[in-house]
């Protein structure tokens, strides 16, 4: 009895009380990425934006949230009832689900898995189940129509970001994401006798993946200017449009933590994760979550200010984009990465 | 066994949690708010017509095209993982004979490209 409780009942709770300190902080800080969204879009337009709940409007996201929790739920007459609650459902823990394995400091992480990085690529391919089944049980034709597109822009974009992640893979030799940022500790800046700095990071020695990464994340979330499965002027708002009430806000929920995974992603992939900018006296000082954390903000606001100016795509430019750049440039650039590494015996 | 169970309990039950959270989410307004549902707040939406007929109708064929393509280069990033990891063990041998399923590939690629299966107009 006494060997039970201290090898699996102590390890248990700790690991639920990990997990609830990791949710309710991805939850909040999800809360104020939604504000800075509609904050820097709303200063781009000479607006003011959320500013009237708390002070400078800083409470607007939890003021929404109860918002929503008061809102009359409807299940349309011709929806199939469980499919219909099971796709926000299904997005929302999925989406919630990717953030098990991401490092945000040397050992911050919940399972420190050896496939780190398949486990994100599974679970987040699987987050097209959550919309195809909220666009199907409707039974209405626009959601309808949302769902296919939304299914069909995801999985192609899927494609170029696999390609972009075995690129990095092949440089780091592991699959694990704490090892991906430590390979990053030396590079470019280290070979020419630098000390570990930015210079070290996969940005600048993968730089041409780095931007197809960032914008096949835009488009793998449904970001704009990719946005056509809510296309507002054309499609109304896409797969949710039959939602209401909490069920729709998990969707935004849902959608919110993806685009955090994948500001995320290109922090550890491409930024250095945790890694201060220069390995330095101060600048080492600071805990490594500060430095992810900011790194991982920093992409965001790339993210707000790109749904800000750049116009939303036309459906068919949208796939071409997809399939007829970014697949073969991915493509083609794999191979020359691997054959350089090959070639000067780099490869770890 | 224990390593692996080690591993992989902490993400179960980080998914049994995040789970959790969902539910309590969707069942909050049901058990909370307001309900006066009436026939016309539940027909689907259509433009405020009476929806014309099923909306479970035809849609075109390129969707389909395009998760057919997505199945076979999927596969191919799949195959691919190993061979990243395992990058400087594989030698030259293994860097050209995945050259040689890359080729492969790309001739199906240009192939479905000639035939116009990603055009969308």
């Amino acid at each position: 009895m006494e060997g039970f409780l201290t090898d699996y009942v102590w390890p248990g709770l700790i690991m639920v009380g990990q997990s609830l300190l990791l949710l309710v902080a991805l939850l909040i800080f999800i809360a104020y990425i939604l504000y800075a969204d509609r904050k820097v879009w709303a200063a781009v337009q000479m607006r003011r934006g959320p500013n009237v709940v708390g002070p400078w409007g800083l409470f607007q996201s939890f003021a929404d949230l109860l918002k929503f929790v008061f809102k009359e739920p409807v299940i349309p007459a011709g929806a199939d009832k469980a499919v219909f609650l099971l796709a926000p459902l299904v997005s929302v823990t999925l989406a919630l689900a990717t953030w098990a394995v991401v490092p945000l400091s040397a050992g911050w992480v919940i399972a420190d898995i050896n496939v780190g990085i398949l486990y994100i690529f599974a679970i987040s391919s699987l987050e097209v189940y959550g919309i195809i089944m909220g666009g199907w049980a409707s039974n209405s034709k626009y959601p309808f129509l949302g769902a296919l597109r939304s299914a069909a822009q995801m999985v192609s974009y899927e494609v170029s970001i696999g390609f972009v992640i075995v690129a990095v893979l092949l440089g780091v030799g592991s699959l694990n994401l704490t090892d991906i940022v430590m390979a990053q500790s030396d590079g470019i800046g280290t070979r020419l006798g630098l000390p570990n700095t930015f210079l070290d990071w996969h940005w600048l020695s993968l730089f041409p993946l780095f931007i197809i990464f960032f914008i096949s994340a835009l488009a793998e979330t449904n970001r704009p200017p990719f946005d056509l499965p809510e296309a507002e002027s054309e499609l109304v708002a896409g797969f949710m449009v039959e939602y209401g009430s909490t069920p729709y806000m998990m969707f935004m929920l849902g959608e919110y933590a993806a685009i955090c995974l994948m500001c995320a992603l290109t922090t550890i992939l491409f930024l250095g994760g945790w890694l201060p900018p220069a390995d330095i006296a101060v600048l080492n000082w600071i805990p490594g979550i500060f430095w992810f954390v900011l790194k991982a903000s920093m992409v965001f606001f790339m993210f707000a200010m790109v749904k800000a100016f750049v116009p939303r795509y036309r459906y068919d430019q949208l796939m071409r984009l997809g399939w007829k750049v970014f697949l073969p440039l991915s493509l083609g650039m794999l191979v020359i990465v691997a054959f350089f590494l090959k070639l000067t015996g780099w490869a770890p | 066994m224990t390593e692996l169970l080690g591993n992989y309990v902490p993400i179960a039950i980080f998914i049994g949690i995040a789970l959790v959270i969902g539910l309590a989410l969707l069942i909050a307004p049901f058990a909370v708010a307001y309900k006066a549902p009436d026939s016309e707040k539940l027909s689907a939406y259509e433009c405020g017509f009476n929806a014309f007929d099923d909306a479970r109708m035809k849609f075109d064929i390129r969707f389909y095209l395009v998760s057919i393509l997505f199945i076979i280069f999927d596969l191919e990033v799949a195959f691919l993982f190993p061979w990243a990891v395992s990058f400087s063990d594989v030698g030259w041998i293994g860097f050209w004979s995945m050259m040689a399923f890359l080729g492969v590939l790309t001739i199906g690629f240009i192939y479905e490209w000639k035939k116009g299966a990603l055009e969308w107009e």
